[in-house]
């Protein structure tokens, strides 16, 4: 069976691993105890007490917090429930001007604001950008991934969630 | 009508696809199939038969791109093979353009179920010929030649072969043609036609064929490489089966998709996450603008948003509910089509390296919501670039799946999306001077096979490499391009800067071209590429989407004087707010802030630019490392303005070692003032949600907006009801195009 060791996969979340040796992880086998893994080096990553469920983003985690599933930045804001759009706890600045968007692409190269905007949302703690989205003015923002833990933990890992 | 059914134990073929679909319906499994017993007792005898077969489908595609093809084919292998089974369900499948081996399958099963088997009939040597969309393919330009494979008395399955045709004999030349906005425009059509026995292809149906399109040397050459590919697959079943043996045979065909589809379920445990994905990507439509035809001058934005459910089975659940409405104009969708996409992304991303044939298919659900774009259900529309809905549609796939592999560990596999297949500028001519004078000439640049891919969570994307229709990707080479469209002859190609997406780690950049027109008369030009939205789902964990196109032509101009005086002439269009064109020529210099252009006429000496897409980026782009952007830098991916501004970074440019330096400590502060710059410029989302909100209540939006509203609220209620409790609107909310 194939396996990794912790600072293989810490060099790789850090994107510090050559070509040569990404591509064998790439074009190889998987390793089961991924996930185990990515959650023990992640766990040890956050400066907060709370344990991870499921990393959800690049800086988003879904933890354990009061028997409450919260998604929670790494600088320490959090969300809420996983089961709302983190977004709608974002700050968002709205990009809907040709000035605005020609700050980030040439003229002619970004889209017209009348037909699409852009819409940065960014943590309220650290500002980091979280997501863009490119949606015609007026678009609901998108709510892109609900996990279904439960099944995940209990059917697919076959063990129950941390917090049951 | 034929003497005795050709099906298996005295059953017609219709017989076999009714039993193997009520078996699949009843027992989930294919064939009803629930354990793999050759498999399990002999496993070495197992997967040598399957890599058997596989090895004679590669080498097929690789002999007959040989033996003929036009140079499309020829060069970038715009071809693929598959073997089916007499149900027409794929068994196994050669390289190259892998989104069609589904949409052969449904030829197949369109020719079981109208009963090809009694009327025009099915015989050993028979060839049929397909390239109807109503029929499961993409779009006319793609031509299917399918052939039936006998064991004595009986179909024991079918060898099937595409090939991307360079003209299509439509309503302009090309391959995708931007003009045509019913079927009557979209070239010859062959729906499943029987057009040869005895292996050889009928000289009435060859005659009549190559009148049918502008290139008919290419079309019989590519006619001869299907067939001679099909029939190398036929021998290759036949001594299988003299090996193997046909009851062997039989069985091990359906175990292999049966485990096909185990190998996907598998596979979505394995690295997947159960639940609710969502993306969405859009397309402009410029029609009020560019169309000559009353009924097709509208301009639209088509909404693609996409739902994935992954269940607890390991089964995806696809939903295009909410797609725009089809229409007037060439980018309608057929389902074939779709599900061919479905199943080639899902063999990049899940199943690679694996068993790769229609078990996939059978993993999936897919809803395709008809009267949209994404299954018109009206075979007079056109269906000529059904791919400008479908590819930035098909990225919300990989950016879903994505949310998932990331969840799971599995970053490296994370793809935050990838660029249109642009900018598919085409047209043609007629030499007027030269060895070829008097010959038509075909402008289809191939290079559009090499686009930018998105970055993935782990590194930056791959630079002009990737068709999501083709895993096989390949820009090919200029002199081969130059070979068909020679009435256009190259002058420059260059990487053009800032056409990477942004972020932590950037899209996949890309060239810029520039030709223009040389000793040809009656030149017609047109180009089909995103320009007013992004195309695509966009970035991904704060990656921004990759750059538009847009369009430029210069018309009368003094190219000729230039060439004589040996003065300087454009090499590329680095910024269009400070063009070449403008600094180095006289004459009519043309652009528009859309791609997307109904044919014009071109004179000697005009000249045009076309700019391949870059991909998508991955994360917050103030986190790129600097000495990553300093590479940039030096390779002309981006400018200095552009990275001070995105990612923070303040360079200088050193004349003596001819190389941008990085000023760390600047960067620093440029880095805080950005943070700072976003906490005064950003809202709350309460803010954001009111001003949102005003713009559609107090009539903000243009006409294309509104009309991509009013369709998707008409077409779907659950869109509706999202759409409506999202924005807080009543029930009876309703949304007007002037």
């Amino acid at each position: 069976m194939v396996k990794y060791d912790k600072k293989t996969l810490e060099m790789m979340i850090e994107g510090k691993l050559s070509w040569e040796e990404l591509r064998l992880i790439i074009s190889g086998r998987k390793d089961a105890d991924r996930f185990e893994k990515i959650l023990e080096i992640l766990q040890e990553r956050v400066s907060w007490p709370e344990k991870i469920i499921l990393p959800l983003h690049e800086h988003l985690y879904i933890v354990l917090k009061e028997n409450n599933r919260i998604v929670k930045c790494d600088c320490g804001f959090e969300f809420g429930n996983y089961n709302e759009n983190w977004k709608t706890k974002c700050r968002v600045r709205v990009r809907d001007t040709f000035e605005t968007i020609e700050e980030l692409y040439l003229k002619d190269m970004g889209s017209d604001p009348t037909w699409q905007e852009l819409r940065e949302y960014l943590c309220p703690g650290c500002f980091t950008l979280l997501d863009v989205e490119a949606v015609p003015p007026g678009y609901p923002t998108t709510f892109n991934f609900l996990p279904d833990i439960d099944t995940f933990y209990e059917k697919w890992l076959g063990k129950q969630a941390p917090d049951k | 009508m034929s003497e005795k059914p050709i099906g298996w134990k005295g059953k017609k073929i219709k017989e076999m696809l009714e039993e193997s679909n009520d078996l699949f319906n009843e027992t989930q499994h294919y064939y009803g199939i629930d354990t793999l017993k050759f498999k399990e007792h002999d496993p070495f005898r197992y997967e040598r038969a399957y890599a058997s077969l596989r090895g004679a489908l590669v080498s097929a595609r690789e002999t007959a791109l040989h033996v003929a093809a036009s140079p499309i084919v020829k060069e970038i292998g715009e071809l693929c093979f598959a073997l089916y089974t007499p149900e027409g369900d794929s068994i196994v499948v050669s390289t190259g353009i892998l989104v069609h081996v589904h949409t052969m399958s449904e030829a197949i099963k369109f020719m079981i179920r109208e009963d090809y088997e009694d009327d025009p009939g099915i015989n050993p040597g028979d060839i049929f010929l397909n390239n109807d969309p109503d029929c499961g393919n993409v779009h006319t330009t793609d031509v299917q030649t399918i052939i039936p494979i006998f064991w004595e008395d009986e179909l024991i399955g079918w060898a099937g072969g595409v090939t991307h045709e360079i003209d299509i004999g439509g309503i302009t030349p090309g391959h995708v043609l931007m003009s045509s906005i019913q079927r009557f425009d979209d070239g010859v059509y062959y729906t499943c036609k029987k057009i040869g026995s005895n292996n050889r292809i009928w000289k009435d149906h060859m005659i009549t064929a190559k009148k049918s399109v502008r290139t008919p040397m290419y079309w019989e050459l590519d006619e001869k490489c299907r067939l001679a590919g099909d029939l190398m697959i036929s021998d290759a079943v036949i001594e299988f089966i003299k090996i193997e043996g046909i009851d062997y045979y039989k069985q091990f065909i359906r175990e292999a998709i049966e485990e096909g589809t185990r190998i996907f379920k598998k596979r979505v445990i394995e690295r997947l996450i159960p639940g609710r994905y969502r993306a969405v990507s859009f397309i402009d439509q410029v029609g009020e603008w560019e169309a000559w035809q009353p009924k097709a001058k509208v301009n639209k934005i088509y909404n693609q948003p996409l739902e994935i459910i992954s269940d607890e089975n390991g089964k995806l659940n696809l939903s295009f509910d909410g797609a725009s409405a089809c229409g007037y104009n060439s980018v309608n969708c057929g389902v074939g089509a779709l599900s061919g996409a479905t199943w080639v992304l899902l063999t990049q991303i899940l199943i690679y390296g694996d068993k790769v044939n229609d078990g996939a298919y059978f993993a999936v659900n897919n809803y395709f919501p008809k009267g949209s774009w994404a299954n018109p259900g009206d075979p007079y529309l056109s269906y000529q670039n059904p791919w400008a809905n479908l590819i930035p549609a098909y990225s919300c796939m990989m950016k879903c799946l994505s949310y998932g592999l990331f969840s799971r560990g599995y970053r490296e596999e994370v793809f935050s999306g990838y660029g249109l297949t642009r900018d598919a500028i085409q047209g043609g001519g007629r030499y007027n001077a030269g060895p070829l004078e008097g010959q038509l000439w075909m402008l289809s640049t191939f290079e559009i096979s090499g686009q930018g891919l998105g970055a993935s969570a782990v590194r930056d994307g791959l630079n002009w490499g990737y068709a999501m229709w083709n895993p096989e990707s390949d820009l090919g080479d200029v002199e081969t391009w130059e070979l068909f469209q020679g009435g256009v002859p190259y002058l420059a190609r260059k990487v053009k800067p800032n056409n990477a997406g942004h972020g932590k780690y950037r899209g996949g950049s890309n060239y810029g071209g520039i030709a223009f027109v040389a000793n040809s008369k009656d030149v017609e030009f047109f180009g089909i590429a995103e320009g007013l939205v992004f195309s695509g789902a966009g970035g991904m964990h704060g990656g921004y989407p990759q750059p538009t196109a847009y369009r430029l032509i210069a018309k009368n101009t003094n190219l000729k004087e230039i060439f004589e005086n040996q003065q300087d002439y454009p090499l590329w269009d680095p910024d269009p707010a400070n063009g070449e064109f403008e600094r180095l020529l006289k004459g009519d210099i043309i652009r528009k802030p859309y791609a997307q252009m109904y044919p014009i006429s071109l004179d000697n000496y005009d000249m045009f630019h076309w700019c391949m897409s870059g991909g998508p980026g991955y994360g917050d782009p103030l986190e790129r490392d600097v000495k990553s952007v300093e590479q940039d830098l030096n390779d002309g991916i981006y400018t200095e303005e552009k990275v001070n501004y995105i990612y923070g970074v303040v360079a200088k440019f050193n004349k003596e070692k001819e190389e941008w330096i990085i000023d760390e400590k600047a960067t620093q502060e440029r880095r805080k003032e950005i943070l700072n710059e976003r906490k005064e410029k950003s809202m709350t989302f309460e803010e954001f949600w009111e001003k949102e909100r005003n713009k559609i209540v107090e009539n903000q939006l243009i006409k294309p907006v509104k009309r991509m509203y009013k369709e998707s609220l008409e077409l779907s209620d659950k869109w509706k009801k999202n759409f409506l409790e999202f924005w807080n609107l009543p029930e009876d909310f309703t949304v007007e195009v002037d």
